[in-house]
């Protein structure tokens, strides 16, 4: 194990636990935004720089601004003094201990564990381009669907929950205009409508 | 190739941690990002060191796992957007009707 990779492995690491750990939100997606740049170096060490190139573009760039965006959108004043964890730690903790265990002895067990590293192998962003145009034409052309459909989806999801919101801020006013005397309340609906 | 394979179970076992234990909605995307990763690491793992490496699928199939991954991401903070407004709240424990 070389010097640089422990230096990534202990970023990622770091980042990874104090991304979900961490109790301000903010300072959690920004960790997740570190170990995201660092599983790129990691990328750029196996000689993938494409993928690297796309994990900044998409993961750093995009998902990790986009929670950080709805981290803020969602912040309502004072956090409130519960705990961040949920009440049952014990058994969550045990499946996650059982899982990283189990994935260490199946690798540790495999086959391909002294297999050596391929020195040359390189992915050309040329040969990566040959074969989306050729072979994976049609599962592009889906995903570009999928994308379209996924974004659409989204929009109308905030956007239909906007119009529930204006509702429910009209029924508040309502409720604010009890203060006034109850004969001009009941006079003020119609006006609404 | 193990301490790659190490960092990537590192990786998912902490995922799913955030995705079992935190109460945060967000945090829950954020385990299951991290879960994403930690397989597409192993995706450019097993090319680098497996018997094919002048193989494109691999790339190919992290590239596809990257986008999905974005389309996830979008639809689903867009929920917590909308489940924000409804319960004034992004604790996964105050979702607990069908009905809102």
């Amino acid at each position: 194990m070389s010097f640089d990779l422990a230096i990534l492995a202990l970023l990622i690491g770091v980042s990874a636990i104090a991304a979900i750990t961490l109790r301000d939100l903010v300072h959690c997606v920004l960790c997740l935004a570190v170990t995201f740049a660092s599983l790129a170096a990691v990328y750029l060490r196996l000689g993938a720089e494409f993928l690297a190139f796309s994990q900044v573009l998409v993961y750093v760039g995009a998902v990790a601004i986009l929670a950080l965006f709805v981290v803020l959108l969602t912040r309502t004043g004072e956090p409130r003094a519960e705990s961040r964890f949920s009440p049952q730690v014990m058994i969550p903790l045990a499946v996650c201990a059982f899982v990283f265990t189990g994935l260490a002895a199946a690798a540790w067990s495999s086959s391909l564990k002294d297999s050596p590293e391929a020195v040359g192998a390189s992915m050309k962003l040329k040969d990566v381009g040959r074969e989306l145009m050729t072979s994976y034409v049609l599962p592009l052309e889906v995903l570009g669907l999928l994308l379209t459909a996924a974004l659409i989806g989204a929009a109308i999801l905030a956007k239909a929950d906007d119009g529930e919101d204006d509702e429910v801020t009209d029924l508040g006013e309502s409720q604010g205009q009890q203060q006034r005397p109850m004969v001009a309340t009941t006079h003020s609906d119609p006006k609404h409508d | 190739m193990m301490p790659y394979l190490l960092l990537s179970s590192l990786l998912f076992s902490a995922g799913l941690a955030a995705a079992l234990l935190r109460r945060n909605a967000i945090l829950v995307l954020v385990g299951i990002e991290l879960m994403l990763n930690a397989a597409n690491l192993n995706f450019v793992v097993f090319w680098k060191f497996g018997p094919n490496p002048e193989s494109m699928a691999p790339a190919l199939f992290v590239l596809f796992s990257i986008a999905i991954a974005a389309a996830e991401a979008g639809v689903g903070l867009a929920l917590i957007l909308a489940l924000h407004k409804h319960f004034k709240s992004t604790n996964v424990d105050d979702m607990n009707l069908l009905k809102g």
